[in-house]
């Protein structure tokens, strides 16, 4: 799955802290004409996901044996599945189970990563040593490797799948809050901080974290991304979402072995995965353009 | 330069230490009895208990991993439960095919990626700029396995030109072997295509701005000489870096290519493992990349030391 | 001599090569749905590896297509009086592949072999047999604890599969890398995950029915991927393909499907005694809510709907066609209406369990299906998906309420019920402990009267399916395709491809 931690380390060059305003970032990301389609649509599947109960056709859940794997036509706009499924309706409360899992497993990967990171960045020494070591030694095992090998674990479901991606993508966050931390640690405001008094708690909560926010914006949207095709792929493997409860990697992981006899199957959620994940990196892209003009 | 080699070095035998731990660890905490997934359908007691006593399954876990990693320093990593060859055997076999699949994929990418990265920084703001754009997009946002099927289904069935799957030995036939290997390679590189493109862009765009190829352009060079010869080599610093950690992206992706496309690499080795519970090679398996890996990335920092002579002091 | 001469002398000697068998280097390539595990017969565990094994080791009797027992490497055999001894003849002239003779001292050696090497999976299939006696060269006898009819069954399988004993003493443990048989067929090469190789040997017994001189298996796990790959002309022949596919086999007319009714069996085990979860949940506690459950479902519809049509429905561990089917005890059909009134008679009118189901897509579309069906009679079925290993561990410690089960089936009725529900049998998951049922069981295996025997299967199969311990639901189909220059391909229930009498071109 080569978009996961490249989509992840992609970003992780060690950038500058960016001390421009919030404003004038959202000017140039408003601009952007890439970012703002990645917006529009990501709104898009977030009104589809939370409407879904309102504007599915029929239930994800209702089966009908004389409907089984009927090509998209009047009632069915999408087409039925092999167990006489509207494919319509299963994508669109789908969108619940793909959005929470990029949402959710990168929540998890932040309130694990940052903090740690914070913590080998600010305190140096032995601590930075052995933090450095154990997110190395994650990041050297394959990430889908450790993906699967913890969704196994865990026993296959959503959210065992969420939390295996978010535990798997962890080190790339801790690398990069480091990363971040060890710049703006020798910032004038810092020492001055210190001078001051401050707790460290409080410099690394007042002082530093605000100003490394920036980039890690931009890795948490382009890291969604990424984890809605992890979940896609160990649905593939048969260790995420499992049926009858629709999701996109699920709904393609059963419709593959239709490709010939019912494309329809996987046209939709296959295409859903797409333009979802492609929002979520014209987002991505257009944030980091935003928040750092060099790059623009 | 000597000092940073050795600090490098040495950071990386805690680490291999770590990822032992790690991947030991999580297998052992797989649910599911191996010695019953292993002993058959018909679940002999018997042969339950001499593969519990074969594999040491009743011992408590340090020192089931103290076995462990004692074989590992003599170099066995043990034996795959289920088809009963040395894990380091099957590590021989189905290394060349991994390589030969990511070196493939690695071309594919860097052909693609970089030649779209320079365009589009090139033709900023043209169309062409926004078409290597969706490209880069398109290969991030498509899940391979799913990639891999369609093209599967388009040139090996409906248009016969390419073998549906299948690996065929280049030294066996070398003709086929690129047949059988160009639509996995093209699905695992595509992605990573896309994140050289940004990369290459991104640089580009840094140095094309910067005061050395402004001085270059004064100096009244040829534009494309200024951006092949000057722009290029700096922007490809980062790429160098990003090559490596590529090759470990390479193989996660590798693991559902090999899948969809039956090729019999690591990826496929590994899957298969897990879900039947063989340790013993997932564990192999694993250590065994991950040293590739940390080599790699090594071997990379010492080319950015190379390539770049402002970090040589 | 002329040039005319010389001409019609090549062309002679031409004509004349073309008429030797075998004269064309023909490979046969077969696609299978996993890779087999280890191939030696003792220690091998899966369906696929007795795929791989019809072409390369031999067995002391085989079955036909009706299941009977024909001879192979044995060529007659014969009870003793008490049924507590079979002797077997050795056929003439047979050698394995190192060219060691194949006769009684080796049959003796190999059947001592699969009863005490370390880790045999064959010491289940071979308990009673107490001890091997050589009469002479070609004649050898076994000697029960007591009688079992099965045996013979059990000789058609890997347990009466012979190795050399040459190379399995000297390779020992290891003897599953390099194997030495005695079949048609010796083995070539081996790349895991990727191919088995296997080559002619010249000096088969059996030798005018091979029309090949190499088969290559290879392993493709993805059913959508193994037809492409027959499609395109890659492979010859593919097993289990997926029943949604065969309507596309079937139009292709460069292709041939084949089906034929397997010997297995697909069922829900319910936990009735494995472990105290069968009392807390309803199915486990009371009959009449089994019987519900049953007859909320609607087997034609599942087997439409979840297999497409190929399977055969079934309500007992043989299936309808076979001649040890119960016909008195026909496969019922669906009453909602009886359902909900024997669970008000019941007192539960909402049953809710969990029905453990093994991530294969097979068993997800059946989960899904009965979870739909149930409904409509009251139950609430909650589906648990898990990796197939792990079933296998839960079930083990009772840890489930209902669970999806696919046995794959043996040529002797026996090997269908035996091991899954007598008390206390290792895979039992049931739990199911039933004194009459087990008696009527252990006397099926004492006599070899095939009425007799009958008798008794069908008093166990009123049990079975008065207690139902496992709600059968229905026989797949098993599903080939090939090319259609494959001439003489044999179906036969057990799936096993065999390889005498194919030919291609």
């Amino acid at each position: 799955m080569a978009t996961t931690a490249t989509g992840l380390v992609a970003a992780a060059a060690p950038m500058p802290p960016e001390a421009s305003p919030a404003r004038r970032a959202l000017r140039r990301l408003v601009r952007r004409r890439g970012a703002m389609v990645g917006l529009v649509l990501v709104v898009f599947f977030v009104l589809v996901a939370l409407l879904a109960p309102w504007i599915a056709p029929h239930d994800p859940l209702g089966t009908s044996w004389s409907m089984v794997r009927k090509p998209p036509g009047a009632g069915y706009w999408f087409g039925t599945d092999e167990i006489g499924r509207d494919v319509l309706s299963r994508v669109i409360w789908g969108a619940r189970a793909s959005l929470l899992a990029g949402v959710v497993s990168v929540c998890i990967s932040l309130m694990v990563g940052v903090p740690i990171g914070m913590a080998a960045g600010y305190l140096g020494r032995w601590p930075d040593m052995l933090i450095s070591r154990i997110a190395d030694a994650m990041l050297a095992c394959p990430f889908l490797i450790l993906a699967i090998a913890l969704a196994a674990f865990l026993g296959p479901n959503l959210t065992n799948a969420m939390i295996a991606i978010g535990i798997a993508a962890t080190p790339v966050f801790i690398r990069l809050t480091r990363a971040q931390v060890l710049a703006v640690k020798v910032e004038d405001y810092v020492e001055a901080a210190r001078a001051v008094g401050n707790s460290h708690l409080r410099i690394a909560l007042r002082h530093i974290l605000p100003n490394i926010v920036a980039p890690l914006i931009v890795q948490a949207t382009l890291a969604i991304a990424a984890a809605i095709i992890a979940e896609a792929s160990l649905s593939f493997l048969g260790l995420g979402q499992q049926p009858p409860a629709p999701s996109w990697g699920s709904m393609l992981n059963t419709a593959k072995n239709y490709v010939e006899n019912a494309p329809w199957m996987a046209v939709w959620p296959g295409l859903s995965i797409f333009l979802l994940v492609l929002s979520f990196n014209l987002l991505g892209d257009g944030l980091r353009d935003a928040l750092d003009p060099r790059h623009g | 330069m000597s000092s940073f080699l050795v600090r490098r070095l040495a950071a990386i035998v805690p680490t291999l230490f770590f990822v032992s731990i790690l991947i030991f660890g999580l297998q052992q905490l797989l649910p599911g009895d191996p010695a019953i997934a292993m002993a058959g359908e018909e679940r002999d007691p018997s042969v339950i208990a001499y593969l519990r006593g074969k594999f040491h399954l009743d011992e408590p876990l340090p020192v089931r991993y103290g076995y462990w990693l004692k074989g590992v320093l003599h170099g066995d990593l043990g034996e795959s439960v289920r088809i009963q060859r040395p894990v380091t055997e099957l590590i021989v076999e189905k290394l060349p095919v991994t390589i030969e699949l990511a070196l493939l994929a690695m071309a594919i990418a860097l052909a693609i990626g970089i030649t779209a990265g320079i365009v589009s920084a090139v033709f900023k703001g043209t169309p062409l700029d926004y078409a290597a754009n969706v490209f880069a997009l398109w290969g991030l946002s498509t899940p391979n396995f799913w990639l891999g099927i369609l093209l599967i289904l388009l040139f090996a069935v409906k248009l016969g030109w390419l073998p549906a799957s299948g690996y065929v030995s280049p030294f066996e036939n070398l003709e086929q072997n690129l047949a059988s290997m160009i639509m996995p390679a093209f699905v695992l590189g595509n992605a990573f295509a896309a994140v050289l493109m940004r990369h290459t862009r991104s640089a580009m765009l840094q140095v094309l701005s910067s005061d050395y190829v402004r001085t270059a352009r004064a100096k009244g060079l040829d534009e494309r000489v200024v951006v092949l010869r000057h722009a290029l080599r700096n922007a490809l610093t980062p790429v160098i870096t990003l090559g490596a950690l590529g090759l470990g992206e390479l193989l996660s992706g590798a693991v559902l290519t090999e899948q969809v496309f039956s090729i019999p690499g690591f990826g496929k080795l590994i899957v298969d493992a897990v879900f039947n519970r063989d340790y013993s090679v997932v564990q192999g398996v694993v250590l065994f990349t991950a040293t590739v890996y940390l080599a790699l990335n090594l071997l990379a920092d010492i080319a950015y030391f190379l390539v770049n002579p402002r970090m040589r002091s | 001599m002329t040039i005319t001469s010389r001409a019609v002398r090549s062309i002679l000697v031409l004509v004349l090569a073309a008429m030797l068998p075998g004269a064309y280097a023909q490979t046969l390539r077969i696609g299978l749905a996993e890779d087999p595990d280890v191939l030696d017969p003792t220690l091998a565990r899966t369906f696929v590896g007795r795929i791989v094994f019809a072409g390369l080791c031999d067995k002391l009797v085989d079955i036909d297509a009706s299941l009977k027992i024909v001879p192979q490497l044995a060529t007659s055999w014969q009870w003793s009086a008490d049924n507590k001894s079979l002797t077997l003849k050795i056929r003439d002239g047979v050698t394995f592949h190192d060219g060691e003779k194949l006769d009684a001292e080796a049959v003796k050696f190999n059947i001592e072999r699969h009863k005490n090497m370390p880790g045999s999976n064959r010491k289940g299939e071979l308990a009673p047999v107490t001890s091997v006696d050589v009469v002479d060269p070609h004649t050898v006898r076994l000697n029960l604890s007591r009688p079992y009819a099965p045996l013979l069954a059990q000789l058609a399988d890997r347990s009466g599969m012979m190795v050399s004993p040459k190379a399995a003493r000297a390779e020992g443990e290891k003897f599953g890398a390099h194997p030495v048989c005695s079949g048609p067929f010796k083995f070539a090469e081996r790349v895991a995950q990727d191919r088995i190789v296997l080559e002619r040997y010249p000096d088969y017994w059996n030798k005018d029915a091979i029309h090949f001189d190499k088969v290559v298996y290879l392993p493709i796990v993805d059913s959508t991927v193994r037809l492409a790959n027959l499609k395109s002309g890659q492979l010859d022949l593919i097993e289990r393909v997926a029943p949604s596919d065969m309507p596309a086999v079937k139009a292709d007319p460069k292709l041939v499907a084949s089906r034929i009714v397997e010997i297995g069996y697909q069922g829900i085990t319910i936990n009735l005694g494995k472990s105290e979860l069968a009392q807390k949940n309803p199915l486990g506690r009371d009959p009449r809510v089994r019987e519900a459950f049953e007859l909320a479902l609607d087997r034609d519809a599942i087997v439409q709907v979840a297999m497409d049509g190929e399977a055969v429905p079934g309500n007992q561990w043989v299936a309808p066609t076979n001649s040890w089917y119960v016909k008195d005890d026909p496969v019922p059909k669906r009453d909602v209406a009886r359902a909900r009134q024997l669970l008000a008679q019941a007192g539960v009118t909402n049953p809710a369990f969990t029905l453990m189901t093994p991530t294969t897509s097979d068993a997800q579309r059946i989960a899904q299906v009965v979870q739909a069906m149930a409904k409509e009679a009251g139950f609430d079925v909650k589906i648990q998906s898990t990796e197939f290993s792990t079933t296998l561990d839960m079930a083990d410690k009772g840890q489930f309420d209902a669970y999806v089960l696919a046995w794959s089936g043996r040529a002797d009725p026996d090997g269908n019920v035996y091991s899954n529900l007598v008390c206390k049998q290792p895979i039992n998951y049931a739990g199911y402990c039933n004194a009459d049922f087990d008696k009527d069981m252990n006397e099926s295996r004492s006599t070899n009267d095939p009425e007799q025997r009958a008798k008794l299967f069908k008093d166990a199969v009123g049990h079975a399916l008065k207690d139902r311990p496992i709600i059968y639901l229905f026989h797949r189909h098993l599903l080939w395709a090939y090319t259609n220059k494959l001439a003489g391909f044999h179906r036969v229930p057990d799936g096993i491809i065999r390889l005498q009498g194919l030919r291609l071109g």
